[in-house]
């Protein structure tokens, strides 16, 4: 009988899909193990955060409200969090795989002495008990994961798992006192620039329209594609040869390195379809490809291929969806 | 100023690999690279020493005389100084394990900044970085894209979600290198040369105090996901429209 620590991620107030989607992961761990779970918190100013979590089935939330936790470098995060997965007796600790959390556990799971997997897509049952599934070599190969330490740390693909819905009852909120040793950080936040978007964030859309190479800025680049991102209600996403070109915003990448996603719908549009490309989106439940050439890869994992010129063919997909709104 | 980098040979992420029916992953015939990141980390450091007279850079890699070639032939006809080879089998060892390494290295070489790739693109972790700067204790910036010392700082530009952040660390920190850090030269003719004079040190477990070390985490099986069917070619967009109004109803 363990605990887990799910720490969430949160924006504005709430907590984001991500998190949530790593509280069903964690649920799927409970049931198989019988353990309860835990929530952290942390940020400054969140106490509305702790509030709006308390349905989901938590024995506690664990608040950690300081200034200095507002833009927290990992050594001060992975402190904060360590320390309350010790004082709480927590088995095991998960978070997503977001910048924040690739970032910060693993220093949570040098603290814990404890094994980490990273990026588990699935659980396994093994003779060794729960194995963690990953993707590995871009996604081409899946492995299983068994961690032999008693404390047990994992980062989680949101995209694998369904945003978590609450159960019920309420969890007692509790403030964790963290000791934020500055000193021992040596390491300050300078400054942060968003890329500017009223679009749905990447990891939380529903519908994805990713952009590639194909999108030459002299014809007219990434905005060919805004107004159909407008009309579906998009994120926009961008393939790695696209952002090493400079027509999008590094944090538009989808792929290996990237992001990944898996929405409703993705439309990769001048995208060829490369295998670190491919690892970011196959998992997408339906795939539509827009081509100059039929022969590209991104066809053979679209459900709907359409062989045309981006620059002709988006701009009547807009019109017509337009008018079918209309 | 001295800096540390790694260098880790990676199986080409575009060969096909296959699976043994005991879920155990054979290599097959697989063509080794450099894992791409290490490529951006050393590329980072030579950067670095040319702009800051008076740096020496070295590197570390973990295995065989198979990672002694990517030593030489990847970071030292490169421009990086000289090599450590830490002999071990790289199949037996774990992210934590390699920071750990890489931590004995540090007490051993003490470097000011340890340049790392942000991931190796066969088991795509994304740990050591981190990992290794706990070890220390000390400051980390992952994922960075420009990397600039201000006067006793160095100033990192981070990829995160949603942006850029910059982050000013004290020295000695741990930078994990992405991408877009730069753009890898290629090794010279005389750079590779000159990388066979250069000096290859190699270790042991037992030199680090690791001979008995255990990896925290196993991989105990391997499979291959499946695979995702072609679906159809539509001839135009009102086509498009339909199939994904009816057939899909994904608008």
């Amino acid at each position: 009988m363990g605990k887990i620590l799910v720490v969430i991620e949160h924006d504005h107030g709430q907590p984001k899909k991500v998190a949530l989607a790593t509280v069903s992961f964690a649920r799927q761990v409970a049931a198989r193990r019988g353990d309860s779970i835990e929530f952290a918190v942390l940020g400054s100013g969140c106490a509305g955060v702790a509030e709006a979590l308390t349905g989901y089935g938590a024995t506690a939330v664990h608040v950690a409200d300081n200034a200095a936790l507002a833009h927290p470098v990992a050594a001060v995060w992975a402190k904060v969090v360590s320390d309350l997965a010790k004082a709480i007796g927590a088995t095991a600790v998960a978070a997503a795989a977001t910048s924040l959390g690739k970032d910060g556990l693993p220093r949570v799971a040098v603290r814990l002495a404890a094994g980490m997997a990273s990026d588990v897509v699935a659980l396994v049952d093994t003779k060794a008990g729960i194995a963690f599934r990953r993707p590995m070599w871009a996604g081409n190969l899946l492995g299983d994961v068994v961690i032999d330490t008693p404390v047990q740390v994992i980062s989680v693909r949101a995209s694998a798992f369904d945003v978590a819905a609450p159960t019920g009852g309420a969890s007692p909120v509790q403030a964790f006192a963290a000791s934020v040793d500055a000193g021992r950080a040596a390491a300050r936040f300078v400054s942060f620039e968003g890329t500017a978007s009223s679009r749905p964030d990447l990891n939380e859309a529903t519908i994805v329209v990713s952009g590639g190479r194909g999108l030459k800025p002299e014809r007219g680049g990434f905005k060919v594609i805004e107004p159909l991102a407008d009309v579906l209600g998009a994120a926009i996403g961008a393939s790695r040869a696209a952002v090493d070109d400079g027509y999008a915003p590094n944090d538009y990448q989808i792929g290996q390195t990237g992001k990944v996603v898996a929405p409703q719908l993705y439309l990769a549009i001048a995208i060829s379809g490369a295998v670190q490309h491919l690892a970011g989106m196959k998992n997408s439940k339906v795939i539509v490809a827009i081509n100059t050439r039929d022969d590209e890869p991104i066809f053979k994992v679209a459900d709907y291929g359409l062989q045309g010129d981006a620059f002709v063919v988006v701009p009547e997909l807009v019109q017509k969806l337009k008018a079918l709104r209309s | 100023m001295k800096i540390l980098v790694s260098a880790k040979r990676v199986s080409d992420p575009n060969a096909r690999l296959h699976v043994a029916a005991d879920g155990r992953w054979v290599e097959g015939d697989v063509e080794y690279i450099l894992n791409p990141f290490c490529e951006n980390a050393i590329e980072g450091a030579l950067q670095l020493a040319e702009a800051h007279e008076g740096t020496e850079t070295v590197v570390v890699g973990i295995g065989d005389e198979d990672t002694a070639r990517f030593l030489r032939q990847g970071a030292l006809a490169r421009g990086i100084d000289r090599a450590l080879l830490v002999n071990a089998d790289e199949a037996a060892i774990d992210s934590d394990l390699i920071a750990r390494i890489y931590a004995a290295v540090v007490a051993k070489e003490e470097p000011d900044i340890v340049l790392l790739g942000k991931q190796a693109v066969d088991c795509d972790s994304n740990q050591v970085a981190q990992l290794l700067a706990e070890y220390l204790g000390w400051p980390q910036a992952t994922f960075a894209s420009k990397i600039e010392v201000v006067g006793s700082e160095v100033r990192v530009t981070r990829e995160v979600d949603g942006g850029l952040e910059v982050l000013g660390l004290t020295l000695p920190c741990v930078i994990s290198a992405d991408l877009r850090l730069n753009e890898p030269r290629y090794a010279s003719l005389t750079g590779i040369m000159k990388a066979k004079k250069k000096p290859l040190d190699e270790l042991e477990l037992d030199d680090l105090g690791l001979g008995a070390a255990t990896p925290k985490v196993r991989v105990v099986a391997m499979s291959t996901p499946p695979g995702r069917v072609a679906g159809v070619m539509v001839k135009d967009v009102d086509e498009l429209i339909l199939k994904l109004r009816t057939e899909a109803r994904a608008i």
